[in-house]
């Protein structure tokens, strides 16, 4: 059940925009595009969390093609599976409050 | 008109916070930050507000200040374990934290640090106080400053911690 934690909301953004491959600052923008501005994603907290997800074996650094391109980054079968059980996690989150809501 | 002015000036360990508001300020005033040294700071005309400024303890990497110049930092320069660096205002907004996790490792690496060489400096208190140079107290001392610095870092972690058991 190791894996079964919430994931912060940076991380799930950081999962969510490396289903398709993406450098650093693809992330940071596609994280405040999709969630309308609210989001930021600052580079150092950026950095320690990438750094921390390839330790977990969620994503990988691809190969640069040289060094002077941008590293970019993609999710791993593993980083897949968590962020598909996140988004599960969510909706019965958001399902049971829009439920007890309406309910009053 | 003078382009280039050097200001000398000391902030404890546990005010880099301030540090940083004071690099900001300057560079509201047309001042941005050019180049570190030990208790100095050089600075070079810009428009005012033109720059943000952020400084933070990380040990020198040359693959993290590679992926800061990714994001449109500009690496300032380095003294001791500090580094600074500047973006432009024009180019978004400027952080190197978002969130409670990442500021708490901070603080943890700023206590790391403090805490080996406080360490290295009460071990060398003790050797020094028991040979003949008599010198020991200035490594004691060091160790006592080190020790309240660890401390008020400590402090500033508790506060984020307790924030975080109710939100990241």
């Amino acid at each position: 059940m190791a894996e079964s934690f919430a994931l912060t909301e940076a991380t799930y953004y950081i999962l969510l925009s490396l289903v398709r491959p993406r450098h650093g600052y693809g992330i940071m923008q596609l994280t405040e595009e999709l969630s309308g501005g609210r989001v930021h994603l600052a580079a150092g907290t950026l950095y320690g969390a990438l750094n921390a997800l390839s330790t977990k074996g969620w994503i990988i650094q691809l190969p640069a093609e040289d060094e002077s391109r941008r590293k970019e980054y993609s999710l791993t079968e593993k980083g897949f599976q968590v962020l598909v059980n996140e988004v599960a996690r969510l909706r019965e989150l958001a399902d049971n409050g829009e439920r007890i809501l309406r309910e009053g | 008109m003078e382009n280039r002015i050097t200001i000398r000036k000391w902030f404890w360990v546990w005010s880099f916070e301030k540090e940083e508001d004071w690099l900001n300020e300057m560079a509201m005033n047309g001042w941005v930050l050019d180049g570190v040294g030990y208790c100095t700071y050089h600075f070079v005309r810009c428009e005012p507000g033109e720059y943000s400024v952020r400084l933070e303890m990380h040990p020198y990497d040359e693959a993290y200040l590679s992926f800061m110049r990714e994001t449109g930092a500009e690496f300032v320069g380095q003294m001791m374990m500090w580094i600074y660096f500047r973006k432009k205002t024009a180019d978004g907004p400027f952080d190197l934290f978002s969130d409670i996790d990442s500021r708490i490792r901070h603080l943890n690496t700023i206590g790391r640090f403090l805490a080996a060489i406080g360490g290295a400096n009460l071990a060398l208190g003790i050797v020094n106080s028991l040979s003949p140079s008599r010198l020991g107290w200035v490594n004691l001392l060091a160790a006592t400053l080190l020790m309240y610095a660890l401390g008020r870092i400590h402090g500033k972690k508790e506060a984020l911690e307790k924030d975080r058991l109710l939100h990241e």
